[in-house]
């Protein structure tokens, strides 16, 4: 800037002036909102994107081009991928492709519900536990007890004593995660209960339900989203493991572990059974996770109010 | 110090005291008829019965669990339905491979994710860091016995540098007790030095943060020294916790390696168990692990007084 | 003899909301063995900028231009490895928090080794040593057992006398501290004061002492700086500072001081405020950076940033409306 007289000031001669001195840097551009932090996370955009896909795979299974995949030809058994078969047909002559799509529907259904019961379940433990000085005593070593076995482990036990079915296979699996939700909710309730704002709505004579829903909920909503996507991509991983080891899902539903365990035998020399679920499974697992990632980012206090 | 051990142990025996009727539970919540389910769909009503009385289910609860309870501190974790023997020989006999496996991967990983994170946290927001960040969430992604299909594939089948599948063990020889590792290692290693890596890298972070790491620059120190002696050692305690945590990956994990690589460990038990509906061999199995795991975190409970000077009482 | 010498110094952080220029062409120098104190309101740019004395300004988000020349070299100019021969060793620093500026996990002993073992080659039983050497000297009781103890087993009096004991440990020719006793209770304030003063005796070095409290420059200082928005607006020895303040800015500190007794001897009167806020950093301010506060200002001062003039023997002001006092004949 000039130090030239304008109309208003005329500078005296001898005056002393500071020098300008120029910036170092130049700004760099924000963008801001919603849009902007997909812009500048694009892994949280893609992970979004492929899960939107295959979410509506799996809703749409029967339109893309499937046929019934149970539908057993022993005829066409272990053809490779081809134009007929997309992904070539397996030991009973099914085809991959349709089992694969449909697959879908189950890992997915899966995940999304063990996460969604297991939250629900979590945060209502969670929150038994934090308010509720005695019972917080008992419900902590029972979660201790059911954390000290591995989520595996339990899973398997739990299935090797029912029926096999999906809702057998959600039940076992949210068991298993509810113990950590829980700690998560009771670790923020307990952080939260020594908050002076919480001392003064219960010095105000705010009754506890509506310290829990104003003061309370809010601020356990940002960490049990993101625990709820690692919940479900594990709970995916978890299904698959348990199909695959012969304790999932029953055989006649396809889903993706399944169809990994009956292509095992034969995996040597027709790779594409394993392949092309595994894939699938990878991707969906990978989507949540990244989703995960950045929801987490994404509500990290020091970023919210760019949003 | 050794007043904070003490507790520490102290504490685990309820904890394992609790375990141990979680587990023995497990038969009575189920929902429907565990004894039908075991005997399965072909059985006939005086099967299902022998199934229920081998169970013990048609005693009280606390009869039951009692005498169990007994059984266990006698090191007997009860009798396969399917083979008649006592599961803790089954057990024993298949231990090394198990163990072998866990080790190995358990040293694996602390010498590789700890440095990644490490890096990654200190050239945090640059290339190297987000390679390494993607490298692990890829990994956290990929169900072991997908990686574990991967590896063979192409470094068995197609390369044959090492074997598809078994074990060697280790009488046998070291190298090709290592060799017949190296592929299941890494499959399960695979999720839990992503896992580490990324806890590593989040401790890290936060630590450097802090404002003695800006008293240790102002000293002059390089960056070696504030990053693995001033930085590491304050980092260490999420990341020996998280290690701790995960063994819970290695030990399910186990069960699906041993599958894929067709190595006589216990998971192999478990899965063939499994098929069979031998429930006193997964339940043997399941209250085993649960014991080892709690160990494990004793053992961790313990390591943060070797780290942290200040959790010594 | 000018042990340093800073011309137009420049920090400049990139933020989300814009450009943020802490410290904006500053200049100052420092002799062996004086003690310059830099005060100012917080948020004025005088930690950052002795920490970019230091070059301890992360360089991704921030930039340090200018020249800081200590004993005839550009500090700016050398490498990493020979700017980390110089940090601790000829220059240290002493920052504010003793509760959270020492390693919890090393031994006190360890930490002060650190230095020795770094910079004088030293080998672990000389480092521990002269560690004791020096616990002595900040006047730690018991220090061959305080040497193997942790920073969470001493007081904040005590954690702040093991810093200084960090920074003199090589015998710098500068030490720079920032805002050393703010966190310290009242009496040990007092104390480690004193421990400051009698070490620079001993030692030698010279002292850069950034401060908000008036009262401690009165104490310690030889000649004050006073920084405003980045900028540096009124330089003077202690006693001319405090009995002819040039700056309208100074004169609203001094003002804003209490007077002890001053209620009773009837002189007390509303302690003077300086309304308004510090301007936004982010924001290019084309005038004085007071000019939005200052009862004087009026459309120069809002377009013409004054610089600095020696308005009487070594008494630096940057104001229009300071006169410059006539040169006796």
């Amino acid at each position: 800037m000039s130090a030239s007289a304008t109309n208003s000031a005329a500078v005296p001669p001898g005056l002393a002036i500071a020098r300008q001195l120029p910036d170092l840097m130049q700004p760099v551009k924000v963008r801001r909102g919603v849009l902007g932090f997909l812009r500048n996370n694009p892994t949280v955009a893609i992970g979004a994107a492929l899960l939107l896909c295959l979410m509506l795979i799996g809703i749409f299974a029967p339109y893309l081009g499937t046929v019934d995949p149970t539908a057993i030809a022993p005829a066409k058994r272990m053809r490779p991928p081809s134009e007929l078969y997309w992904f070539g047909t397996d030991a009973l002559g099914r085809d991959v492709y349709s089992r694969v799509m449909f697959g879908a529907r189950v890992s997915l259904t899966v995940g999304l519900s063990v996460a969604l019961l297991a939250t629900l379940a979590g945060l209502a433990i969670g929150l038994v536990s934090g308010f509720v000085r005695w019972a917080d005593a008992i419900i902590m070593r029972i979660m201790d007890g059911l954390m000290s076995i591995p989520p595996i482990l339990l899973a398997v036990a739990l299935m090797a004593l029912t029926r096999g079915s999906v809702r057998n296979v959600i039940m076992s699996i949210t068991i298993a995660e509810i113990p950590r939700v829980s700690r998560l909710v009771r670790g923020v309730v307990l952080s939260l209960r020594e908050q002076p704002y919480v001392d003064a709505a219960i010095a105000s004579g705010t009754r506890m339900p509506m310290i829990i829903l104003r003061h309370i909920l809010p601020n356990t909503l940002a960490p049990l989203l993101v625990q709820a996507t690692y919940v479900c991509a594990s709970a995916m991983i978890v299904e698959a493991i348990l199909s695959f080891i012969g304790a999932g899902t029953p055989p006649t539903i396809p889903s993706w572990g399944n169809i990994m365990a009956e292509g095992r035998a034969l995996w040597q020399v027709k790779p594409f059974l394993v392949f092309f679920p595994a894939a699938f499974l990878s991707i969906t697992v990978l989507a949540v996770n990244l989703v995960g990632d950045g929801l987490r980012d994404a509500l990290d206090p020091r970023m919210a109010k760019d949003l | 110090m050794a007043s904070y051990i003490l507790r520490r142990v102290l504490v685990t025996i309820p904890v394992m005291g609790i375990v141990a009727l979680f587990v023995f539970s497990l038969l009575y919540i189920a929902p429907g008829d565990p004894a039908a389910v075991i005997a399965g769909d072909q059985a006939s009503p005086a099967d299902v019965e022998r199934i229920r009385q081998s169970l013990g289910l048609d005693q009280p609860f606390l009869v039951q669990f009692g005498g169990w309870l007994w059984r266990i501190l006698h090191f007997d974790l009860g009798t396969s339905i399917f083979t008649n023997l006592p599961v803790t020989s089954l057990i024993a006999q298949r231990i090394e491979p198990t163990l072998s496996l866990m080790m190995l991967t358990l040293a694996l990983t602390l010498v590789i994710a700890v440095p990644l994170g490490v890096i990654a946290a200190w050239k945090a927001g640059s290339l190297i860091d987000r390679v390494i960040m993607a490298f692990a969430v890829s990994a956290f992604s990929l169900p072991v016995f997908v990686v574990g299909y991967i590896l063979a594939y192409v470094f068995a089948l197609e390369l044959e540098w090492f074997p598809v599948q078994g074990y060697t063990p280790l009488a046998d020889g070291f190298w090709p007790w290592l060799q017949s590792l190296v592929l299941p290692t890494i499959a399960l290693g695979s999720v839990y030095i992503a896992l580490i890596a990324r806890i590593t890298r989040a401790s890290m972070l936060e630590v450097l943060q802090q404002d003695y790491i800006r008293t240790g620059r102002a000293k002059g120190l390089g960056q070696p020294s504030i990053l693995f002696i001033h930085a590491l050692k304050n980092a260490a305690v999420p990341i020996v916790t998280v290690i701790g945590i995960g063994v819970a990956l290695l030990i399910g994990g186990a069960v699906v390696t041993e599958s894929v690589f067709a190595i006589p460990g216990v998971g192999r038990l478990t899965v063939d168990a499994i098929l069979r509906r031998d429930y006193p061999v997964i339940q043997g199995i399941v209250l085993m692990f649960s014991f080892l795991y709690t160990l494990v975190n004793l053992m961790v409970d313990v390591t943060y007084t070797l780290i942290d000077p200040r959790i010594r009482y | 003899m000018v042990l340093l010498e800073v011309e137009d110094l420049q920090t400049h952080f990139r933020t989300p909301e814009g450009i943020n220029r802490a410290v904006d062409g500053v200049s100052f120098h420092v002799d062996e063995g004086e003690t310059l104190a830099i005060v100012g309101e917080s948020g004025c740019g005088k930690s950052v900028t002795a920490m970019s004395l230091m070059r301890l300004i992360p360089e991704p988000p921030g930039k340090i231009a200018g020249s800081v020349r200590f004993r005839g070299r550009d500090l700016l100019q050398l490498s990493d490895r020979e700017m980390r021969a110089i940090r601790g060793n000829d220059i240290s620093m002493v920052f504010q928090e003793p509760m959270t500026s020492l390693n919890p996990v090393l031994t006190v002993g360890r930490q002060i080794g650190e230095t020795l073992r770094l910079h004088q080659g030293l080998d672990k039983e000389a480092a521990e040593a002269r560690a004791i050497e020096m616990l002595t000297l900040v006047g730690i009781p018991e220090p061959a057992r305080r040497v193997r103890e942790y920073p969470h087993q001493l007081s904040g009096g005590m954690r702040q006398r093991v810093m200084i004991a960090i920074s003199l440990a090589c015998s710098p020719r500068l030490l720079i501290a920032d805002e050393p006793t703010t966190a310290l209770d009242v009496t040990i304030q007092a104390q480690i004061l004193q421990l400051m003063l009698d070490l620079k005796q001993r030692v030698g070095a010279a002292v850069i002492l950034i401060t908000h409290d008036l009262g401690v420059v009165a104490e310690v200082a030889e000649r004050v700086m006073v920084m405003y928005a980045g900028r540096k607006v009124e330089e003077a020895p202690v006693a001319e500072l405090f009995r002819n303040p040039r700056h309208p800015y100074t004169q609203g500190l001094l003002g804003a001081v209490p007077r002890l007794g001053s209620s009773l001897t009837g002189a007390a009167r509303r302690l003077a405020e300086i309304p308004g806020q510090v301007p936004n950093l982010k924001r290019r301010i084309p005038g004085c950076a007071f000019a939005g506060r200052c009862s004087l200002a009026t459309d120069l001062c809002r377009e013409v940033a004054p610089g600095l003039e020696e308005k009487s023997p070594r008494h630096f002001a940057a104001c229009h409306f300071a006169r410059k006092d006539a040169i006796a004949a």
